[in-house]
């Protein structure tokens, strides 16, 4: 993680799950069910706990064998400047940057109860390299990410897909609880995770944020 | 022996409560409790149970648990002892829970039951509010439930693991204006503190600073502006807070 990423990005991470077109499509019919009864009518929030935080170019480790680990390629949203009760029209003014953000996930089988198993596990929130200021970003909402697995292209999809927009999160999320300077918005992961195995290379690119590494190891006795 | 943190004249500090509740600062002054600000005691991160107590489970109508039901929390929902908290305009139920909160005090990972009291700088008690009116069946409890901001009075202190010989056989009660309104053991615990210990750092590695509020037992009722509302657990605290409306909260806060 560069220094200016690092110290400005200090705060709660905050993750939205759901949030791409595609994803949340192809499940309609089973969030009509049990045990979810309807879609979602607000945004649909995880926390990354402080040990999940992890840089580029850090190791994952791999929870072992007859587990999977799955990358989830995100756009992440600096908060700049506290945001309290902020209207869609005043949204990107408490927005610092954007980052790359992996968030690292076992897989989710149902959404129902808070995923903090397959979630908060040591270095499972990679961050970086670098913030890009607002300002250097034209256009947050139409951006390609791309999750490349030792080089190989394995997923892709655009933030053109977000099924909220930016400041549609912050207007919503900012309601109930304040949005810190310092806080990192995980804007969400595209449809199709896919397993990655100890050794493998990890790299999410979005386009005009560069390219966020990762190396996935082995969990070793004795060094946790 | 108590330890808290307290802003006084602008200044935060770290203190010790003495058994009468007088406040001391490390430079030697003294001041009683309604003269400081009481802040949360601790700021990691907040590991929460649902369903922690079997007559509370039953009285949402679901089976007890056979894994911890575990939700998390960040700082900006913590509020200090004898603060306010808001209830949203136009929700028809707001309720409070009881819980006994146990902080982690060094870095714990793979942690055996046996072992796991040792990780402890001690316990605190939190008021773990929801409003349910806005529960989704998306990561339930979801946030917008359960992480308000200052929606979980946590307080007023932390009390040394060694001042609570038995953690689980303490009386947790609730008050609304005085009335005694919920009441219960963290003998009827389902996962008791070692055992979220073991599970949780069985995955992850917990931090000086983070909490786990271990659930709440029957007993809940609706709260409104104006009600005074205290959480006890027995030998540990007693947490005051009052309930404004919303109105009340955002124009406090902006003049703050």
């Amino acid at each position: 993680m560069s220094h200016a990423l690092h110290d400005v990005a200090t705060g709660t991470l905050l993750g939205v799950a759901l949030n791409y077109q595609g994803l949340l499509l192809k499940r309609v019919s089973e969030f009509e069910q049990p045990p979810y009864q309807k879609l979602p009518v607000k945004p649909v929030l995880f926390i990354k706990t402080p040990n999940t935080r992890n840089v580029h170019g850090g190791t994952v480790v791999h929870p072992g064998a007859g587990v999977s680990l799955q990358p989830g390629p995100a756009l992440g949203v600096v908060i700049g400047k506290d945001a309290s009760r902020i209207s869609v029209d005043e949204a990107l003014d408490h927005v610092a940057g954007y980052t790359i953000v992996n968030e690292f996930s076992l897989p989710e089988e149902s959404y129902y109860r808070p995923a903090v198993k397959a979630k908060c596990r040591d270095g499972f929130c990679a961050i970086g390299p670098e913030l890009v200021p607002r300002e250097q970003l034209a256009n947050p909402h139409d951006l390609t990410l791309q999750l490349r697995v030792n080089g190989e292209l394995r997923q892709e999809d655009s933030t053109a897909n977000f099924v909220r927009k930016i400041p549609q999160l912050i207007a919503e999320i900012s309601e109930f609880m304040t949005l810190y300077a310092g806080d990192v918005l995980i804007t969400g992961t595209p449809l199709g995770r896919v397993d990655v195995l100890p050794g493998d290379r990890v790299d999410v690119e979005i386009q005009g944020l560069g390219c966020l590494t990762n190396i996935i190891v082995a969990e070793q006795e004795g060094t946790v | 022996m108590k330890h808290a943190r307290i802003r006084f004249e602008s200044q935060i500090h770290s203190v010790t409560v003495d058994a009468d509740n007088i406040v001391h600062l490390s430079d030697g002054r003294s001041l009683s409790e309604d003269q400081v600000e009481w802040l949360p005691p601790a700021k990691g991160s907040m590991f929460a149970l649902g369903l922690n107590y079997a007559d509370h489970a039953a009285e949402l109508a679901f089976a007890p648990p056979t894994e911890p039901l575990v939700f998390v929390k960040s700082p900006g929902t913590y509020t200090g002892h004898n603060q306010i908290t808001w209830r949203p305009d136009n929700v028809a139920y707001m309720h409070y829970e009881c819980e006994l909160v146990a902080v982690i005090g060094k870095p714990a990972r793979n942690v055996k039951r046996e072992d796991a009291l040792s990780y402890l700088a001690g316990y605190t008690l939190c008021n773990d509010y929801a409003i349910r009116d806005y529960l989704e069946n998306y990561y339930r409890p979801n946030l917008r439930v359960k992480n308000r901001d200052a929606t979980t009075p946590v307080g007023p202190w932390i009390i040394d693991v060694a001042d609570i010989p038995d953690p689980s056989n303490l009386k947790l009660r609730t008050w609304i204006n005085g009335e005694l309104r919920q009441e219960g053991s963290t003998k009827d615990m389902i996962f008791d503190i070692p055992y979220l210990i073991e599970y949780l750092s069985g995955f992850m590695t917990l931090q000086p600073g983070d909490m786990i509020a271990t659930g709440t037992p029957e007993g809940l009722a609706d709260v409104v502006p104006g009600d005074e509302v205290i959480v006890e657990v027995e030998g540990v605290g007693r947490l005051v807070n009052r309930i404004v409306s919303e109105a009340d909260f955002f124009s406090a806060r902006k003049e703050a």
